[in-house]
């Protein structure tokens, strides 16, 4: 990268903390172990944040529509996924950029020096298909047809994958709570080993949870091509010169498709850009 | 198939679908299966059920 390019983060980390921190404002949770349990919760935040967070003030779509989709009474979550809808057909993946407290952790565990930082490797793009997977199999599939006898099944991604329900929920309620830690067990110890792994990876590889697992990211990104908010290449004014994909830290060559499902919107390309191509906002058309 | 992807109407359509879907839920009562769902601890997502 040439070195007067100057890629300003802090705008972008400023939203995501003060954003991370109102939708993580019941601060007293952090002190008693008790978490918010006022009517916010009936709504849903846009990033994944896990309600069991003490200081989580809204619920987390992804645990919602397993709630939901899991629940006896209910097999669809018109309320969960309509949401889902409206966010991405307005937003796409800028909120994994932008309003997604977990992919903050992950930015800031990234900034950690290490010898040999990978940006890619061989099988990554394979790989990045996983995220959809999970978001079919444990997020719809098993909650929906594995069930107990009341006809209700279990939050399986949370239950069995999700390392921001460990770090935000799990980690500070039973250091709180002595009757929880009498009451750990093998799945406790499964999910810190995914949250230490996923902590560790974050330092080496940019996201590697939005990258590869996350089901939030998934699908949201499937409104990246055509919500609203969107990136635009001027082609007129492109010099070719490399460096927007250069400086994605998720690897994606803005000039190839400026609106790939794997961009976040961080809007690194466009202040990389030394002519001014590449621009975001409202669609015009 | 580009154009309707490069439309700005299909965003702001899927965005009503959505706000659509929203209502309905809501009418129906799952907002109560989530506000249930969030307001209590949630075990397997912290790791101990």
């Amino acid at each position: 990268m040439d070195k007067n390019t100057k890629i300003k983060n802090w705008p972008r980390h400023t939203i995501q903390t003060v954003w991370a921190a109102l939708t993580n404002s019941h601060v007293s949770g952090f002190v008693t172990g008790k978490i918010y349990t006022g009517k916010m919760k009936n709504v849903c935040v846009p990033g994944l944040n896990c309600y069991s967070c003490p200081g989580a003030t809204g619920a987390c779509p992804i645990g919602s529509l397993q709630a939901v989709i899991g629940s006896w009474n209910f097999k669809f979550a018109y309320y969960v996924v309509g949401f889902l809808i409206f966010v991405g057909a307005l937003l796409g993946r800028l909120v994994c950029g932008f309003l997604c407290p977990f992919g903050l952790i992950q930015d800031l565990l990234n900034k950690i020096p290490f010898p040999k930082k990978i940006r890619t490797f061989r099988g990554d793009n394979v790989l990045r298909k996983l995220k959809y997977v999970i978001f079919l199999v444990f997020v719809i599939i098993l909650p929906m047809f594995v069930t107990d006898i009341m006809g209700q099944g279990a939050p399986y991604f949370c239950k069995l994958i999700c390392p921001a329900g460990t770090l935000e929920g799990g980690l500070p309620l039973v250091l709180l709570n002595k009757a929880m830690r009498g009451a750990i067990g093998w799945l406790y110890i499964w999910k810190n080993a995914i949250l230490i792994v996923t902590i560790v990876l974050s330092v080496i590889i940019y996201r590697p949870f939005c990258r590869y697992i996350c089901p939030l990211g998934a699908f949201y990104s499937i409104f990246n091509k055509v919500s609203v908010y969107r990136y635009h290449v001027d082609m007129e004014k492109c010099v070719h010169c490399g460096k927007c994909a250069k400086v994605c830290q998720m690897e994606v060559n803005p000039v190839e498709d400026a609106n790939s499902l794997e961009c976040i919107r961080c809007g690194r390309c466009r202040q990389a850009c030394p002519v001014q191509a590449i621009s975001c906002g409202l669609r015009k058309q | 198939m580009k154009k309707l992807t490069q439309s700005r109407g299909t965003g702001l359509a899927l965005a009503a679908v959505g706000v659509l879907m929203m209502a309905f839920g809501i009418y129906r009562g799952e907002m109560m299966v989530v506000l249930t769902k969030a307001v209590n601890i949630c075990m397997e997502c912290i790791g101990i059920g």
